[in-house]
């Protein structure tokens, strides 16, 4: 089915490099169920076709059709879900922590001004140089020119979802920076010019076997030696002295403080710390709806984002940076990129609150079955169903339809943004500005119409053995045929209710 | 009391047996009860997705064909957690407002107006896992939810508990969505049939004979998928349940 893409001028989502080796184009395989014998191939993600909408359930069902990947990913994320439940189960206080975080994130981003520069001048009272950058553009530019001034050509960096958004290494690439992830997750996507596929655990949708392979062909690890401790091994031998003869650092942010002007960035792994303190320049990239008040309310959220994340109670790192070593240099960018636009939403704007816990994806059942990167996007699962049509509501318009809007997502939000709530309301303004497929909205005026009218709707169930043709005109119109590719049909009855209590009760409802 | 009796649009069609028992079971508790002929759907399909102008005349509808009762109950917590939670495509008169406040899923009225304690009719030798539709759970909250820490509670395990026989076996993800979600079950078949058939399997490794929920949709889609699994677990309503019928 896929194989088709193979020869298409496509590129697979996360796919950051057209050039990709051929010998890493193998995602089209992945719709083939299994290989006559080795691991598993993995499933690559959505189709990108330029501008056009993403196929979210094209890619769902490749990523589908791979059982040992499948049956990994839903397993593994169900155990960080399983263990966020018990961690919540610890804290008495757990729902008072989330509408406090939620009130806090309110403040805040009704407050942003104020607050930006509250941090900005005491950021820069520290000895830290601060910038402002209006979009991906801006942000990508100042950074390569703070590099250029200082000569560095490697760049160390530890996980950021803002610089993805930016779509930041292939700027740097352009700009002859050479870019070392240290996050582990975030390197073996990196090395397998892949995005991450998870806001927390960049690599969670690969297998062991895929990681191998990967490193087989990039660090020249053993093809066939999938041994985890052997795997990291090969990796820290490999990256350890790009790391240590790096020239320039820079990492993330997850909570820029504008009491102290200081930035937070919690991982497990250290490498923030790694990537800020190992050479003379640290350059930290900060969304504007990153900031908080101040230490007090920082408390909140650190007590909130690990439990939520990842189920355990705090990030191994929780490194606080408040301005640059003696002799080193500390840049701090700050980027909007659509943010203040998705601020002035009056739905959706609650959706800058995300702390990037992941919590969501981990809950979602569409998310566990799909993989992160069959959203086609930088943000995936049910928060990224409501963030990426902000970015571009026509390549986006498919994703707020893949939910079932059961609303355990936002059950687990930390900062209790309504995201399913949010997906429908996505729904709504999609099929207003004409962003869903036209059969969809004829059919839905048909059953608009034909639901309003007794007279009508009786009159297209009149037989009990049409109860067949019934569903297909109100529910489904002519897509019936999709029912029984998983399922049965259900077992159609004799006479509708209505027909029985006509019969039996007659029209005022009397028993006869 | 006067209670206007919702019959959803799938279950008018598919499962009119849950019309039956839900009517039933009403007038076994003495409320008077009437089925407004005129009546359709509510209007969620095209809600759902996403296009509420062309639901505005269905809610209408809707509101014309139940606005005179103190009470309108339905069988279906997805439905129902519509007229209440999501009924914004009409103007928002006092007989909207009526009709939103005064919708009930049948398993919140017997427990929470009628206050039933028992069913003596009702007998249910089996083993039988609980399905609550995520509407009725997120929406209408008929139980406490794993995601949320809040006091463990259940309306439809109360009820159930009441049943002579009936011995409620537990799956291991009771709050997973079974991927039905309405009009997705259709557009975004391939994943809604994996949810299903991985809600299926949980339900068979449990031991269940019978599952049971208060919402058919739900279960008109897991069952299809139990079938394409093979697998020999039977769906009822719960509705038919607590009406004692025989199985």
């Amino acid at each position: 089915m896929s194989l088709e893409h193979q020869d298409a001028p496509t590129t697979p989502a996360g796919r950051t490099n057209d050039g990709a080796p051929a010998s890493l184009t193998h995602g089209a395989g992945a719709s083939v169920t299994m290989p006559p014998r080795g691991p598993e191939p993995q499933p690559r993600g959505a189709v990108v076709r330029g501008n056009r909408p993403i196929d979210q359930e094209e890619a769902a069902k490749r990523f589908m059709a791979a059982p040992e990947h499948l049956a990994m990913h839903d397993q593994r994320l169900w155990d960080l879900r399983q263990k966020r439940d018990r961690q919540k189960d610890t804290i008495e206080e757990w729902e008072e922590l989330r509408q406090l975080a939620s009130d806090i994130k309110t403040h805040t981003l009704t407050h942003l001004d104020t607050y930006l520069e509250q941090f900005e001048k005491n950021a820069t009272a520290n000895g830290v140089k601060v910038r402002w950058a209006k979009d991906a553009a801006e942000h990508n530019s100042i950074v390569a020119g703070i590099l250029r001034s200082k000569n560095a050509k490697r760049l160390i960096k530890s996980k950021s979802m803002l610089t993805e958004e930016c779509g930041f290494r292939e700027a740097m690439a352009e700009a002859g920076v050479d870019v070392v992830e240290t996050d582990l997750g975030e390197r073996i996507q990196q090395l397998d010019n892949e995005n991450p596929s998870h806001v927390v655990v960049p690599a969670v949708h690969k297998l062991r076997t895929d990681v191998a392979e990967v490193f087989s062909k990039t660090i020249g690890s053993d093809p066939n030696n999938s041994d985890v401790s052997y795997l990291t091994e090969q990796q820290r031998e490999h990256t350890r002295p790009l790391i240590l003869n790096a020239d320039a650092g820079m990492t993330g942010c997850n909570f820029a403080v504008a009491e102290t002007g200081s930035v937070v960035v919690c991982t497990n792994e250290g490498n923030a710390d790694l990537s800020a303190n190992t050479t003379g320049l640290h350059i930290v990239s900060v969304g504007i709806e990153k900031i908080i008040p101040n230490l007090n309310t920082l408390a909140v959220f650190v007590r909130m984002l690990s439990r939520s994340a990842l189920g355990s109670p705090i990030t191994q790192y929780t490194s606080h940076f408040r301005g640059p070593r003696r002799g080193a240099e500390m840049h701090i960018v700050i980027v909007d990129n659509g943010r203040t636009e998705r601020l002035g939403m009056e739905k959706f704007w609650t959706s800058l609150k995300c702390i990037r816990c992941g919590a969501c994806m981990n809950t979602c059942p569409v998310f566990r079955r799909s993989g992160g990167l069959s959203y086609g996007a930088t943000y995936a699962g049910p928060i990224g169903l409501i963030i990426d049509p902000t970015f571009n509501r026509h390549k986006y318009s498919t994703l707020p339809f893949s939910s079932t809007m059961n609303g355990s997502c936002t059950n687990v939000c930390p900062v209790k943004i309504n995201i399913h709530e949010q997906i429908a309301s996505w729904r709504q303004v999609l099929a207003e500005t004409h962003e869903i497929p036209a059969f969809k909205k004829t059919m839905m005026k048909a059953a608009g119409m034909l639901l309003a009218s007794p007279k009508l709707y009786r009159a297209s169930l009149p037989m009990a053995d049409s109860a067949l043709r019934y569903l297909p005109r109100f529910v489904i119109y002519n897509k019936m045929n999709t029912w029984t590719r998983g399922r049965e049909m259900p077992h159609i009855p004799k006479e509708t209710f209505h027909q029985w209590y006509k019969r039996t009760r007659g029209v005022n409802g009397k028993k006869k | 009391m006067r209670v206007g009796l919702f019959v959803p649009c799938y279950v008018d069609a598919f499962h009119p047996e849950v019309g039956q028992a839900t009517l039933e079971l009403l007038e076994r508790f003495g409320c008077e009860v009437d089925y407004p002929f005129d009546q359709t759907c509510c209007g969620q399909p095209m809600t759902n997705t996403g296009c509420h102008k062309e639901s505005k005349a269905t809610e209408e509808l809707f509101v014309r064909n139940f606005k005179d009762y103190d009470y309108i109950v339905g069988p279906s917590g997805s439905c129902v957690n519509h007229v209440r939670n999501n009924f914004d495509a009409v103007e928002q008169t006092d007989d909207v407002k009526h009709v939103r406040t005064q919708t009930y899923e049948l398993v919140e009225f017997l427990h929470d107006v009628l206050k039933v304690d028992g069913f003596p009719w009702a007998e249910f030798p089996h083993k039988v896992a609980l399905h609550n539709n995520c509407n009725a759970l997120r929406g209408l909250n008929i139980a406490s939810m794993t995601e949320l820490r809040e006091k463990t509670f259940s309306k439809p395990r109360d009820l159930l508990g009441m049943v002579k026989g009936l011995e409620l076996v537990d799956i291991t993800r009771p709050d997973e969505c079974c991927g039905f979600g309405g009009t997705f079950s259709v557009f975004e078949e391939a994943i809604s049939a994996r949810m299903g058939q991985d809600k299926a399997r949980d339900q068979a490794r449990a031991g269940a004979e019978y599952v049971t929920s208060s919402d058919s949709s739900c279960m008109m889609h897991q069952e299809g998928c139990a079938k394409r699994l093979n697998l020999p677990t039977k769906y009822i309503h719960i509705a038919q349940i607590l009406n004692g019928e025989p199985v």
